[in-house]
């Protein structure tokens, strides 16, 4: 049974530990950046300045710089000692996600493409 | 005001079932008068139904896992007896479209409630044991996930007696399981059971993560655990990574159900292909779920019984987070024939066999574990040499149809069936089988009956083979799974020595019920006085048999692998006893009964459609909640008195 | 032979690994456990983008996402989102000295702004059902609809469990319990916004390519 205590040096969950004015600051700091990503991402997201193929690849960088931001500046994330349990389940959690996501879009793009209809069977289908 | 229900609902034109129903109320019922009759409701709420307690709720867990499989197996031997008599122009005795239910039970209630529920309640009860601390992360927690899997249960078990069952196998595929191919209820059945067992299941391997990375007695770093709770852990990783998964696309096809979304349905784009794809995404890690804790059981009984170290331990832990990791990377391998094409097969072949080999390295480090050691032949070890011999066979059935153009024959044929029984039974079963035995003394405080526990072995190990290596066979030769009848009638043989092995390990699961009467009736010849009936190695033997509540009176320091074992070597220079204190102990709530009866209304009435019976469900729910997260007295003040008393006792027992 | 449990009294020695020091406190088991429920959280969005992004093409005949989506209503919701995320830190800023009255100002603000966020997405989805693109239309709609659904659930679970926290304050005031559960409902707070990023980029953004 895991034993109740208040302040103390080990009992913080990650990054509680730090002052007032440190944790102001890391908010503030946090705040900013996200508003710069997100203004960014919108903007490219119209904007002809960069080629348009490169478009989805710079979206997601923002996307995942932006996180990044949340996850330091808000959430805390650090790489101090009583922090590695969560960094390392973070890491696995966001392994499972990529395989999730690009796994299932590699495996369903070759599915389709595989199971696409020629004209014939097109026909067949929608019995015409 | 009923929705879709009506009394059209019981099924009065299907005598099977309505037997079923008929003989399980009047069972219920018996069961609930011998209660009332004997006074027993305060002592079981107060101790049991309510109890926070890890080890009261692993044990529900494991008695849960038992009696599901009675209703599991009933399926079983039903579909045996089936294909025994249905060859060439002979009918069977089961229609197809009941055939067809049988087989989706059979598979659901197999995997979610007897295999999964096994191996949780044994996680549950041994954890906190040999991780030297006094209970899991969130007591309360734990009550309300083993009460949402009953709840899961309980609505299975309904849908004998009134509506049906799904006829869509145990993973329900679209679009037979759309609303426009399934459109009664017992696809909905499944759904909703599903869900809400799977939302206990996922809040248990939140608590088991969290307990084994946050909860360990002092000096207990991650090198000086026992491999059961590294296996535990890499098993409850998996579930709180996998479940999600599970939910997410069950709810995906709720939607298409309930409110005519188009995820997986034939029209306006959508693609069942999804739905495998997502289902198996967590269909494969979840068969890694199941047989982790296997291993881990089988670490354990095989270092004890050679009163040896385990062999290699580290690499025993890094094959233990490889399988972890890599049994995300092999799903494709379910669906080779689904229409991918050479190359993606080809990965997923490859990456299938690869995972092969960290179960080669724990197999080698077992058998050299055994190699030198004076090896105590109990029953734990029977069942762990079974496994090795059962489980290596299943295992290269497996690595057989890893390879794309072999599965392409055998996919979804008796082969397929044979191989996952193989494993599951060889691994699963044989080791949950191995855990009850091994622990079932630190529970109850006596030992089973060891001759009738080697000839359940025997059984299990004699009807496995003669149930299932016909299948492999069957298989080559064309039998599909999933089929109420044939008609090459040269096949015959084969299924009737099939059922003559099933009725073998049927056998096996009498003698086991007549092994846990015989052995509660001549219980005092096989008391555990000392806690330590096995010579064992881990902290779980330190304390007496029951544990008192509160398991350990002061935390051990522990100082190195297999802690119990030096503390019994240093036992001429016993380190000072510390001064007993008060402790607190988590005390007993209703949270998880009353949560867990509001879900089995929301289910219900959302299976029938009945949407003010389901707002009540879901308010319900809520408001219990609500109602506990007021509550301040969580914990119960056990005295130094009560503590120094129950210690002495022990100690008296251990060195009269 | 004694087989007695003789043990030291629970310490750690000195310096050790934080992994040999017992049991965490249960602020740090509470954290982590609930740090474990986001991830598991996050995964279940991860379906349901994946499944977002194999159906996001077929429309069945209908409008696509680049005929539907209003961008600058999404910077709204995005604006909003983001500034309750911030409005969030001040607040358990405001928990850490204890301020009934700041914690009250911070949590009205953050829900307020939550509210509005909802209230932007409804009469999105309001507007679409009536134009006859509901999530019935298409498979590329129902997984709009779940997606962005699922996380406007979340949001409003939230509001919810923040007016419980802030009747937990009122009436127990600042006991332990009350204390981990406000960081709890700050980290999945936080972890909504980080969701709303995905969703935001993949599912409106990224139709203008």
């Amino acid at each position: 049974m895991s034993v109740e205590v208040e302040a103390s040096d080990t009992d913080r969950a990650p990054g509680s530990h730090r002052s007032s004015r440190d944790r102001l600051r890391s908010y503030l700091v946090g705040l900013v950046l996200a508003m710069v990503l997100t203004a960014a991402s919108f903007a490219a997201s119209s904007s002809n300045l960069v080629w348009s193929p490169g478009t989805p690849v710079l979206l997601a960088v923002l996307a995942i710089a932006q996180m990044g931001v949340h996850l330091v500046f808000f959430l805390h994330i650090s790489s101090a000692p009583d922090s590695t349990n969560n960094v390392l389940s973070l890491a696995f959690g966001i392994f499972v996600v990529g395989l999730l996501i690009f796994g299932s879009m590699i495996i369903m793009a070759n599915l389709n493409q595989n199971m696409t209809l020629n004209d014939q069977m097109l026909d067949m289908h929608l019995q015409r | 005001m009923f929705g879709n229900l009506s009394w059209d609902a019981i099924p009065l034109n299907e005598p099977i079932p309505l037997a079923t129903v008929f003989i399980l109320i009047i069972g219920i019922l018996g069961l609930l008068t011998l209660v009332t009759w004997k006074g027993w409701w305060p002592y079981l709420w107060r101790e049991w139904i309510t109890s926070t307690d890890h080890k009261r709720i692993g044990v529900m867990y494991v008695v849960l896992a038992l009696v599901m499989l009675l209703r599991g197996f009933a399926d079983a031997i039903m579909m045996r007896t089936q294909l025994a008599l249905a060859a060439g122009h002979a009918a069977g005795y089961l229609p197809p479209e009941h055939y067809n239910q049988i087989f989706s039970a059979h598979g659901t209630i197999m995997i979610f409630f007897v295999a999964m529920t096994f191996v949780i309640g044994l996680m549950n009860f041994v954890l906190p044991l040999q991780l030297g601390v006094r209970d899991v992360a969130f007591p309360v927690l734990n009550s309300v996930s083993f009460w949402l899997t009953a709840a899961g249960v309980l609505l299975v078990n309904v849908s004998l007696g009134i509506g049906e069952f799904a006829r869509t196998g145990w993973l329900a595929y679209p679009p037979l399981s759309e609303i426009a191919y399934s459109p009664g209820v017992g696809v909905d059945y499944y759904l909703w059971s599903l869900q809400i067992s799977g939302l206990g299941t996922l809040l248990s391997g939140i608590n088991l993560t969290t307990t084994i990375l946050k909860l360990r007695a002092p000096g207990m770093g991650y090198g000086r655990m026992p491999v059961f709770c590294w296996t535990a852990l890499a098993s409850n990783l998996l579930i709180v990574a996998a479940f999600p998964i599970l939910t997410a696309t069950f709810a995906m096809l709720l939607l298409d159900r309930y409110l005519g979304f188009h995820f997986f349905t034939n029209d306006s784009g959508g693609n069942p292909m999804m739905y495998v794809n997502l289902i198996w995404g967590w269909g494969h890690p979840e068969v890694y779920i199941l047989i982790l804790p296997a291993f881990g059981v089988f670490s354990e009984v095989i270092a004890t019984f050679s009163g040896k170290p385990l062999f290699g331990y580290r690499s025993m832990v890094m094959a233990t987070m490889a399988i972890c990791v890599l049994s995300f990377l092999v799903w494709l391998h379910h669906f080779f024939t689904m229409g991918a094409g050479a190359n993606v097969n080809a990965v997923f072949g490859v990456a299938t066999m690869i995972i092969a080999v960290p179960t080669g390295v724990k197999v080698f480090n077992w058998l050299f574990t055994l190699y030198g050691g004076s090896i105590r032949f109990t029953t734990p070890v029977y069942w762990a040499i079974g496994f090795m011999v059962t489980f290596v066979i299943g295992g290269m059935t497996g690595v057989l149809m890893a390879i794309p153009p072999a599965d392409f024959v055998l996919h979804n044929s008796l082969f397929l069936i044979a191989h996952f029984h193989n494993v599951i039974i060889g691994g699963v079963l044989f080791g949950a089988m191995a855990g009850y035995t091994y622990w079932f003394p630190k529970a109850f405080g006596f030992r089973l009956h060891e001759g009738l526990g080697k000839a359940v072995f025997w059984c299990w190990f004699f009807g496995f083979y003669l149930a299932f290596m016909p299948l492999y066979v069957l298989g080559l030769m064309g039998a599909t799974r999933r089929m109420q009848h044939y008609a090459d009638p040269t096949w015959q043989p084969f299924m009737v020595a099939a059922l003559v092995g099933a009725v073998v390990i049927l056998l096996g699961i009498v003698l086991t019920i007549v092994q846990l009467v015989v052995s509660i009736r001549t219980r005092e010849q096989r008391r555990d006085l000392t806690g330590d009936p096995w010579n064992g190695r881990t902290l779980e033997w330190s304390i007496s048999s029951p544990p008192p509540a509160w398991n350990f009176a002061v935390l051990p320091t522990v100082s190195g692998p297999d802690a119990f074992w030096s503390i019994k070597r240093n036992a001429a220079n016993p380190a000072k006893q510390s001064p007993l204190e008060p402790l607190s102990v988590p005390t007993h709530s209703p949270l998880g009964l009353l949560v867990s009866f509001f879900a089995v209304v929301l289910g219900f009435s959302l299976i029938w459609h009945i949407w003010w019976l389901a707002f009540v469900g879901l308010a319900g729910a809520v408001a219990v909640c609500l109602r506990h997260a007021w509550r301040i007295d969580l914990e119960d003040l056990v005295s130094v008195a009560e503590i120094a008393a129950h210690e002495r006792k022990h100690q008296t027992q251990v060195s009269p | 032979m004694s087989a007695a449990v003789d043990v030291a009294h629970a310490e750690a020695p000195e310096g050790a690994p934080l992994s040999q020091r017992g049991p965490a406190p249960t602020r740090v088991v509470a954290a982590f456990g609930f740090w474990l429920f986001l991830l598991s959280d996050i995964i279940l969005f991860a379906a349901l983008f994946a499944a977002y992004a194999v159906l996001a093409g077929s429309t069945n005949g209908g409008p696509s996402g680049a005929e539907l989506f209003n961008k600058r209503h999404v910077l709204y919701e995005t604006g909003c989102l983001l500034a309750s995320s911030f409005t969030c830190g001040m607040m358990m800023i405001a928990m850490d000295t204890r301020s009934t009255r700041l914690i009250y100002l911070g949590s009205l603000i953050t829900a307020g702004l939550g509210a509005l966020f909802l209230s932007l997405e409804f009469s999105e989805f309001a507007d679409m059902i009536r134009g006859g693109n509901g999530p019935t239309r298409s498979a590329f709609l129902s997984a709009f609809f779940a997606l962005v659904g699922t996380h406007g659930i979340h949001v409003t679970v939230g509001i919810g469990w923040l007016a419980m926290m802030v009747g937990q304050v009122a009436t127990i005031g600042f006991a332990p319990m009350v204390v981990r559960r406000l960081f709890c409902f700050s980290l999945f707070w936080h972890a909504l916004d980080i969701v709303w990023i995905g969703i935001f980029t993949v599912v409106y953004l990224g139709v203008y390519r």
